[in-house]
């Protein structure tokens, strides 16, 4: 059994912080090329196919703009 | 099958596992990018949440910058004088005494202007709870150096930085407070990393159960990073804690009884 | 049946307390006030009504002790004298300014600085004209006895929840110390948790489902909304002056000269008038009970009928300045202070009277 997650991430409120990105135990995270309406480099999933769901990323998330998602397949 | 496995099919309500809390109010914080204010808040909030206790918490919101922690966490709040937040708490728990009543201060606030009144509630042991956020700057007014500032460290008011013969040493306040006989637990906590912001969490948890308990004052300091002070990006303020900050304040419990 | 207890005026206010609904007293020993406390220690009110008294590691944590609890929707009230009361200064103004209800006793002694334990009214600009920073007044209420010690307790607390305010007991050691006989009134209860929410539905209640939260601040960045805040404080004091000026006249109604007086020394004046009368000058006394709001208008309405105005206090000129103000410069205003606890007799008022009107 494996687990697959993957995380929604309110672009308009993330500041672009990068601590998910560092937090992020499988390399899941960047920031993303684009700007949201403040100029900030949001957060994405670049690799969404190794996301486990662990909530790390929203754990640290100051702005608590990440929602995870899990499944056991 | 699952590296198959589409994304839609994921982000499902019957699969989500992290989401805001909803004694977080849906105000975008007024924090740099970065900031352990943010994590702090929440992890106060998602307690809040899980014990259900929303009804019956009044929060302290000092001055500095956490001053408008009341636009982020959905309880009542006293925003009080610089420094004078366990004052507000002191009464307000006395006369409410069935009422979870913690303050929110930083370390200009509890450790320079505040001493007086941090040192006389845990004294009393006040059951109450504080959390202490401890960045070693005043980020508020812009960077000036704090009573908790390191040695050598380069701020506003110590531009060549911190200095014993003109600014004297750093105050480990916690150190204090822990010896003080109303207090029963004392811990020093961060939220840098997904460990620490879980052990944080806890930690504010036993502080409102021990407010239950009658036990007297929890104390949880929280070393944090000030990246717009330290004049860092969010990711190296934090490693620069890890590195600096650490060896000055270690983390653990100074006190659990 | 009426019951009567001598008493010093500390004590009555300390009585007074525990028989009005007081929630919470939060003070600081200080010289000619702490009977007050010690009074309420004596007393174990937490075992009778429930009532909080807590001694506070100094005036700065007691008055902000206030603003716990006055956002809490609480009764509660602290004492101190001048040099605590300079030290609440950043409390009442930051309780002013989050238009939070409190009672605050001042039982005055000499300035400035350490000065001297003995009376004084040095603190009149203190008390009236905002001790704090920033635009706002507190409701100042001056008892000449330890009757109205009393009674000013209770009056202090209603006032000061109908304007969501601060309100000050300006007294001084002559009235604190002096035993009188006190009526107790009707004892008043603690109001209930459910009756503080429906008094104060703004206070920090703990926010059920079925409202917002309430914050408790005095803070306002935006421009617009602090001036706001500023212009519904001047509405609130303006509303003050309208329905809340008390005041006494002693023999006014053909007075040619009029004494304005306050406290203690308004109780020496009266008997100036009486000596005054028997050598036939129509003197008479105003006794200004609320000092803030001040009242001006009967002062403004006594004036055609005088020659003569007179302030007599015991400090360097404080209120003599809020006389001259309502007098607008139409008669003369003169003034008589003594200092240093100092309390002029009655004979003493009246030779610095003739001396003045025979100038």
């Amino acid at each position: 059994m494996a687990l697959r997650g993957a995380i929604v991430v309110d672009t308009e409120k993330c500041k672009g912080c990068s601590v998910c990105v560092v937090n992020c135990p499988t390399n899941t995270i960047a920031l993303s090329k684009e700007v949201n309406s403040k100029g900030y480099n949001y957060a994405y999933m670049a690799s969404p196919e190794n996301c486990t769901g662990c909530t790390n990323c929203a754990t640290v998330c100051p702005d608590t703009c990440i929602t995870v998602y899990r499944v056991k397949v | 099958m699952h590296t198959t496995m589409d994304i839609k099919d994921i982000i499902k309500p019957e699969n989500k596992v992290y989401s805001k809390t909803p004694v977080l109010l849906d105000n975008v914080m007024h924090y740099c990018p970065g900031c352990s204010h943010g994590t702090a808040h929440k992890l106060v909030a998602e307690v809040i949440e899980e014990m259900g206790i929303q009804e019956n918490t009044i929060g302290v919101s000092p001055v500095g910058c956490s001053v408008f922690a009341y636009n982020y966490v959905d309880i009542d709040w006293q925003q009080a004088a610089h420094g004078r937040a366990p004052a507000l708490a002191t009464a307000t728990k006395r006369l409410y005494p069935d009422k979870y009543v913690f303050t929110y201060q930083g370390d200009g606030d509890l450790a320079s202007i505040g001493t007086a009144e941090i040192m006389h509630a845990c004294n009393r042991g006040e059951n109450i709870v504080v959390i202490f956020i401890n960045n070693a700057i005043y980020g508020m007014t812009g960077g000036q150096m704090a009573p908790t500032t390191l040695m050598g460290m380069k701020t506003a008011t110590s531009p060549y930085g911190r200095r014993e013969d003109l600014h004297g040493k750093p105050l480990r306040i916690t150190d204090l407070i822990s010896q003080l006989e109303g207090t029963c637990y004392v811990t020093r906590q961060s939220v840098q990393n997904a460990a620490g912001a879980r052990k944080t969490k806890r930690a504010i948890r036993k502080g409102f159960e021990n407010s239950a308990k009658k036990k007297g004052t929890s104390f949880i300091e929280i070393v944090s990073s000030c990246n717009s002070g330290w004049k860092m990006s969010p990711v190296k303020a934090n490693e620069w804690m890890v590195e600096n900050m650490f060896p000055s304040y270690p983390l653990g419990d100074l006190k659990d009884i | 049946m009426a019951e009567y207890i001598l008493m010093k005026g500390n004590e009555a206010i300390a009585i007074s307390a525990i028989r009005n609904g007081c929630d919470g007293y939060f003070g600081y020993p200080i010289t000619p006030q702490s009977e007050v406390m010690e009074t309420l220690m004596l007393e174990e009110p937490w075992d009778s009504t429930g009532m909080v008294v807590l001694q506070a590691e100094s005036e700065t944590s007691s008055i902000n002790m206030l603003y716990g609890g006055a956002s809490c929707g609480k009764k509660v009230m602290t004492s101190s004298s001048s040099p605590g009361i300079s030290l609440m200064a950043e409390g009442l103004s930051y309780l002013a300014g989050a238009e939070l209800p409190c009672l605050v006793v001042n039982v005055v002694r000499g300035g400035p600085g350490l000065g001297t334990i003995q009376p004084g009214q040095g603190d009149y600009f203190q008390a009236c004209k905002g001790c704090g920073h920033g635009d706002y007044k507190m409701i100042v209420l001056a008892p000449n006895s330890a009757q109205e010690m009393y009674d000013f307790v209770d009056l202090g607390f209603e006032l000061a929840f109908k304007y969501r305010n601060p309100a000050l007991i300006l007294t001084d050691g002559v009235i604190g110390q002096m035993m009188e006989k006190v009526e107790l009134r009707e004892m008043k209860p603690r109001w209930t948790d459910q009756e503080v929410i429906e008094m104060s539905p703004w206070a920090t209640t703990g926010k059920t489902p079925d409202r917002k939260q309430n914050v408790i601040t005095s803070l306002a960045l935006d421009a617009a909304v602090h001036e706001a805040l500023n212009h519904r404080l001047i509405e609130k004091y303006k509303k003050m002056e309208e329905e809340d000026v008390r005041f006494e006249n002693y023999k006014c109604e053909d007075a040619e000269h009029l004494i304005v007086a306050y406290g203690s020394m308004a109780r020496v004046c009266e008997n100036t008038i009486d000596l005054a009368r028997k050598e036939g000058i129509k003197l008479g006394l105003l006794r200004p009970i609320t000092l803030f709001p001040y009242p001006t208008k009967e002062i403004q309405r006594m004036v055609p009928q005088l020659k003569t105005i007179m302030s007599v206090e015991l400090s360097a000129g404080q209120m003599v300045e809020d006389v001259r103000l309502a007098v607008n410069g139409k008669i003369p205003v003169n003034f008589y202070g003594r200092l240093g606890g100092i309390v002029p007799s009655p004979e003493e008022v009246l030779e610095a009277f003739k001396k003045e009107i025979n100038k």
